[in-house]
């Protein structure tokens, strides 16, 4: 009886599991292998696509402008998030059922339905946005805000601030060395977690790379899908490229926060 | 230094009003930090929705249903308005079901493979838009290798990956990892000892899930398929990645209406954002008033 169950659940853990890696395996031998037609296994192994596209210097562009635009959000993300919740939980706590309403607003508003507002608003005002990074910076910024407000805001509410807070001014430390000398190093876990997470999937944003801007500052998505009619092989090796990075990046973020469950 | 204290000294005693007023605005001196992201958050989130609500009622620069009318009109933009919710409920429905024999499976392996599972899901999540579209052609396209695969063995005669079906498939495909990141915490409810109880008082296991398991879960599942749903409703990346905004989705629609070669028309596209959001809002009162209702909130 025991047996069998175990038996149940280890193939349902297992199959889904099978199931969700299919793709991903599938892309994996098709960019290895020479060429593979109308048939169900591939003709020949290489590594002829991988050196191939770390090659072009098109897909070594893309790729870093996406990681400057990416990271430049984040930074902008946390240099605001950060004293913004420390005000929030120090001094008004009452404001906190505000932002949680506020950072529901992205997840409310599908990307292709603020990019309706953001081409019109920003398309022709005094200082052109549309087309340039500066607008992706911006909306990236909206993306990872309710991730790295829920992460940082989950941090503070285990922390107990206000005894932290008392010890450190009893202490003799101004509010500012508290924050920086106390406060900050012991979000660092969330934050870094947090971080790692944003930038995995702010590195698959297509929408509004792609509504906003598209080839006039091409990024990583905007350049895989202008592959699209290049060979398969070709765009197979750029998809397991971008996942090994996206693989780490999570990987990165899971060890950070289970640091901080512990 | 005795000079300046012997000076202040007076004039805060001459002006205890103004002293206050100063102290009342230091205690709000903080609320200084959230200005900026304020701002930020204002431009590029709050803005372009005002906007949208605005213009949707907007005609020749005077106030109208014109836009609204318009889509009652249109048998197209109302397919596309079908197609997205059809869409939407399966894919969210079918992954619900996938995720939860799946978490309520992965709650009894051992440990460690939990957690690599776990991880695993997580990188899945991550793995959507246009690189799961091209993943999506390679093993389901025409010549896909799963495709042949099921010819051979006779199973299928053709996928059309490009249609409603294949489309379906890779929006579960993007679903289940979430759904099951969603649905994974919700678990730590249920108490192992109940199944104990409800074995030693005779029932069966599938008793047990419909009279005990479910109803406790309840509002967790609730809550998970209107993100499933949202998340559904709002996705454009792979739709269009798949088919270049051939098939007929609202998301494809509204995308076209603004950044099109031929005929844009922010106004309309916004009165179909508006709806776009009206439905959402409307499904998440349905989702309240039900989870309103369920077991935890009778407790």
């Amino acid at each position: 009886m025991i047996k069998s169950d175990q038996l149940y659940h280890y193939s349902v853990v297992y199959g889904i599991c099978g199931l969700l890696f299919l793709p991903i395996l599938a892309t994996f031998f098709y960019s290895i292998s020479s060429s593979w037609g109308a048939t169900i296994l591939p003709d020949g192994l290489t590594f002829k696509w991988y050196l191939m596209l770390w090659q072009d210097m098109r897909f070594i562009d893309a790729f870093s402008r996406s990681l400057l635009i990416s990271g430049a959000a984040l930074l902008l993300c946390s240099l605001l998030i950060l004293p913004l919740l420390f005000v929030v939980f120090y001094y008004f706590p009452k404001l906190q059922a505000l932002f949680n309403l506020l950072i529901l607003l992205p997840f409310a508003v599908p990307p292709v339905v603020s990019s309706v507002g953001l081409l019109q608003l920003y398309a022709d005002s005094a200082f052109p946005l549309v087309g340039t990074p500066w607008i992706l910076i911006g909306t990236y910024f909206t993306i990872a805000v309710p991730f790295m407000y829920r992460a940082i805001a989950n941090s503070f509410s285990s922390l107990n601030l206000n005894d932290l807070m008392d010890s450190a001014h009893l202490l003799g430390a101004s509010t500012r060395q508290a924050f920086f000398l106390i406060v900050l190093p012991n979000l660092k876990k969330g934050l870094l977690a947090s971080l790692f997470l944003s930038f995995s999937f702010l590195l698959g944003e297509f929408v509004f790379a792609n509504m906003l801007v598209g080839t006039r500052y091409e990024t990583l998505q905007i350049y895989l899908y202008n592959m699209r009619q290049t060979s398969g092989h070709f765009t197979s090796a750029l998809v397991i490229s971008y996942f090994a990075f996206i693989f780490f990046f999570t990987w990165l973020a899971s060890r950070f926060s289970r640091g901080t469950q512990q | 230094m005795n000079n300046t204290v012997s000076q202040t000294a007076p004039s805060l005693r001459a002006q205890p009003l103004q002293q206050f007023r100063f102290n009342a605005l230091r205690r709000f001196k903080p609320l200084l930090f959230l200005v900026p992201f304020l701002v930020l958050f204002f431009l590029f989130q709050i803005a372009p929705v005002i906007w949208i609500i605005v213009n949707s009622f907007m005609a020749d620069q005077q106030f109208s249903l014109e836009h609204y009318q318009e889509i009652f009109a249109s048998a197209f933009i109302l397919q596309a308005f079908s197609n997205s919710l059809w869409l939407a409920f399966w894919s969210s429905a079918i992954s619900l079901c996938l995720a939860l024999f799946f978490v309520a499976s992965l709650r009894r392996v051992d440990c460690w493979v939990r957690d690599a599972v776990v991880s695993f899901t997580n990188m899945t999540a991550n793995f959507s838009g246009v690189p799961l579209a091209f993943a999506f052609i390679i093993l389901l396209g025409f010549n896909g290798a799963l495709t042949l695969l099921l010819k051979k063995f006779g199973l299928i005669d053709d996928f059309n990956l490009y249609g409603q079906w294949g489309l379906l498939t890779l929006y579960v495909y993007f679903q289940v990892p979430l759904a099951t990141l969603l649905l994974y915490p919700a678990f730590d409810a249920l108490n192992d000892d109940w199944q104990a109880a409800c074995e030693l008082l005779g029932a069966k296991k599938w008793q047990f899930w419909q009279q005990v398991a479910l109803p406790v879960l309840s509002p967790a599942i609730l809550g998970t398929f209107i993100i499933l749903i949202a998340n559904a409703i709002g996705a454009y990346a792979s739709v269009y990645a798949l088919t270049t905004g051939n098939y007929n989705v609202i998301t494809v629609r509204i995308a076209s209406l603004v950044s099109g070669d031929i005929f844009l028309e922010p106004n309309l596209a916004a009165a179909i954002s508006v709806l776009l959001m009206v439905i959402l809002a409307f499904i998440t009162v349905i989702n309240q008033t039900l989870i309103r209702r369920s077991y935890h909130d009778k407790k």
